[in-house]
């Protein structure tokens, strides 16, 4: 059995003196892509935050290929940083609106040395293509892209340092269809790649049945059930994962 | 209501000038709610922020914008302020841009509500209160910052806000995208009971075809600018005339619990930057159903029985 490449433990974290995540443990293998549902204002993205250590948490640990991720400084945290990236829930703030979309690709590529300079612009080129891009948009700037533009940019630049660990936070939420059924299939290539682990965060259990291995339902902070995708949507066994469940099913277009 | 006519915007991104919206007209009428769905760059968001003239200024607008029959588009600073809000209010898919950061949530929705009514204080208050419970916030949530609350929150605490104004006329931009689905169907109850009740009409645009499903009468398919199609809702879902609404509808994800193939079938390629667009009908090159006559010329919209559709090899009716 693979040791894990992600260990929560009993992580709390406080937001304006509120324990807003109670005691919530997870492992998460590598290649692994684990979905976190929950209603809004469930803890979510504080999850996401506090695993990267955006956000201090108040108690518990986070082990990172089995070392404390939390005592990691200087270099060592860097690394480990490098390879854990995110992609945000709101693509218009997430990007530095004076950059253009070249330096926004360019910047974790430079800053992690990982390209010489002649290589730059095709492995940029070659992460936009990845995303469904093309090079019009290189020298564009965020507010020149319209919003599922932004959000592949934001993607393609959290593949950038080639992480170990995506988080993705509601990233497929501001994309239309056609391009969220893309990015849907682009996350599941990303998953079947061994070597990209992802944290899917999304309030479409639609999505998140079909893209994770396991689901995880957080509710008011803390982990209500964690099960297997099919599974769970195939026998819930907490009212908040079926509340969450007949949402989903009234939410599905019917044709008739 | 609201009646658009041959809304042109364009804009100039370094040398290239392109029109993101090209010659769209629309009714909006008393009460009713209008869908205007399409993919990523389709002009959505330009033609609402259009409406009132929230475009950056380097944008070209032409056409007519006409609201109970007066030209928004030729109105000046003054009328246009007295309109926005009041008349027409918009909601959009970034909250934190539209909420005061210094001000806590229950000030803000009070100080609209006492700007477009007459009450005192206290019965702003008790407005305001009732007007987040309605979105499903509380009495707490109204002493927070907008930075206090999660992006579902504060995309609700604008819906709030919105209401507090009273409009006629509501511009939704992707309002419940970013919530789960049972806070949507909330939000989605109180934007059906505007409409119901108070006779509010709705413009809504979203990628999200269920969303526009369960609150709009009426859907208009943007593509790279254009409408090419438009219907009652019903009709449209029924029997989707246009091969790119036929491709939206089969982009969406499998039934929930349903097995089978997990990939999507997404419509081929991306809708292309506008100055690259082909020349013809602007779908052609990702169309299952094209032929040579579609690049020779562009088709139009034409209606026929309240239905409009602009394709000359559309999919047949069933
Ligand atoms: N900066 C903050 N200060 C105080 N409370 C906060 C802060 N940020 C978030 N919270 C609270 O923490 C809780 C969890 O918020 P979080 O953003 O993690 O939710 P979420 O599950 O991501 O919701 P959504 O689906 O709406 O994005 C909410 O109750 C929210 O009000
Ligand atoms: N201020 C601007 N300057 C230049 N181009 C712009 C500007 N705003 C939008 N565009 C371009 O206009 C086109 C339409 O953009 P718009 O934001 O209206 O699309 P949308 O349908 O709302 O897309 P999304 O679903 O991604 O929000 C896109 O090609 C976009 O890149
Ligand atoms: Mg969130
Ligand atoms: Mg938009």
């Amino acid at each position: 059995m693979n040791a894990p490449l992600l260990q929560v433990e009993d992580l709390c974290v406080h937001r304006g003196g509120v324990r807003v995540l109670d005691r919530v443990s997870f492992a998460l293998g590598a290649g692994e892509t684990l979905g976190i549902v929950g209603a809004s204002g469930s803890g979510k993205s504080t999850l996401a935050r506090a695993v990267l250590r955006l956000l201090e948490p108040a108690d518990g640990r986070v082990r990172w290929r089995g070392r404390d991720f939390l005592a990691l400084s200087g270099r060592e945290l860097r690394a480990a940083r490098r390879e854990m990236q995110i992609v945000f829930q709101d693509p218009a703030t997430s990007l530095d609106p004076r950059m253009t979309v070249f330096s926004i690709l360019a910047e974790p590529l430079v800053v992690h040395r990982l390209e010489r300079s002649h290589a730059l612009e095709e492995r940029i080129l070659a992460l936009l293509r990845e995303v469904d891009l093309g090079p019009e948009v290189l020298h564009r700037h965020p507010h020149e892209l319209s919003g599922g533009q932004a959000q592949r940019v934001a993607l393609a630049r959290a593949l950038a340092p080639s992480p170990a660990l995506l988080v993705a936070d509601e990233a497929l939420s501001a994309v239309d269809v056609s391009i969220q059924a893309q990015m849907a299939n682009l996350f599941g290539k990303l998953r079947h790649s061994a070597s990209l682990a992802c944290l899917f965060i999304s309030h479409d259990l639609r999505f998140t049945a079909v893209l994770c291995d396991r689901i995880a339902v957080l509710s008011r902070g803390a982990i209500v059930e964690l099960a297997e995708a099919a599974s769970l949507v195939r026998a819930p066994r907490h009212d908040v994962t079926r509340a969450l469940i007949a949402a989903a099913r009234e939410s599905e277009v019917q044709r008739r | 209501m609201l009646r658009v006519r041959d809304l042109t915007v364009r804009f100039q991104t370094g040398e290239a000038s392109f029109s993101a919206v090209d010659r769209i007209s629309f009714d909006l009428g008393h009460g009713e709610a209008l869908g205007l769905i399409g993919e990523s760059g389709s002009g959505k968001t330009t033609v609402a922020l259009s409406l009132l003239r929230l475009l950056p200024s380097g944008a070209q607008v032409s056409g007519r914008v006409e609201l109970s029959g007066e030209d928004l588009l030729g109105l000046g600073p003054d009328a246009l302020n007295r309109i926005r809000g009041r008349r027409i209010a918009m909601v959009f898919h970034d909250p934190l841009a539209a909420l005061n950061p210094v001000l806590r949530i229950g000030t803000q929705i009070s100080e609209a509500v006492r700007a477009h009514q007459s009450v005192d204080r206290r019965g702003a208050r008790t407005m305001t209160l009732e007007l987040l419970r309605a979105v499903g916030l509380t009495a707490n949530d109204a002493d927070r910052y907008a930075h206090e609350l999660s992006g579902g929150m504060r995309q609700r605490a604008l819906i709030a806000m919105s209401v507090a104004c009273r409009p006629e006329i509501l511009v939704a931009d992707e309002p419940t995208s970013a919530l789960d689905a049972i806070v949507q169907a909330g939000i989605l109850d109180l934007l059906r009971g505007l409409r119901e009740e108070r006779g509010v009409s709705i413009l809504l645009a979203t990628h999200d075809l269920g969303t526009a499903a369960r609150l709009c009468t009426r859907i208009a398919v943007l593509y790279a600018g254009r409408i090419v199609e438009s219907a009652r809702t019903t009709e449209l879902l029924a029997s989707p005339r246009h091969p790119y609404t036929l491709g939206l509808l089969r982009s969406l994800p499998p039934p929930l619990g349903s097995s089978g193939p997990v990939r999507l079938q997404p419509i081929a390629g991306s809708a292309p930057p506008p100055w690259e667009r082909p020349g013809g009908c602007r779908f052609r090159n990702r169309c299952p159903r094209a032929q040579d006559d579609c690049a020779k010329r562009e088709p139009e919209l034409i209606e026929i029985d309240g239905r409009g559709l602009a394709c000359f090899h559309p999919v047949d009716a069933p």
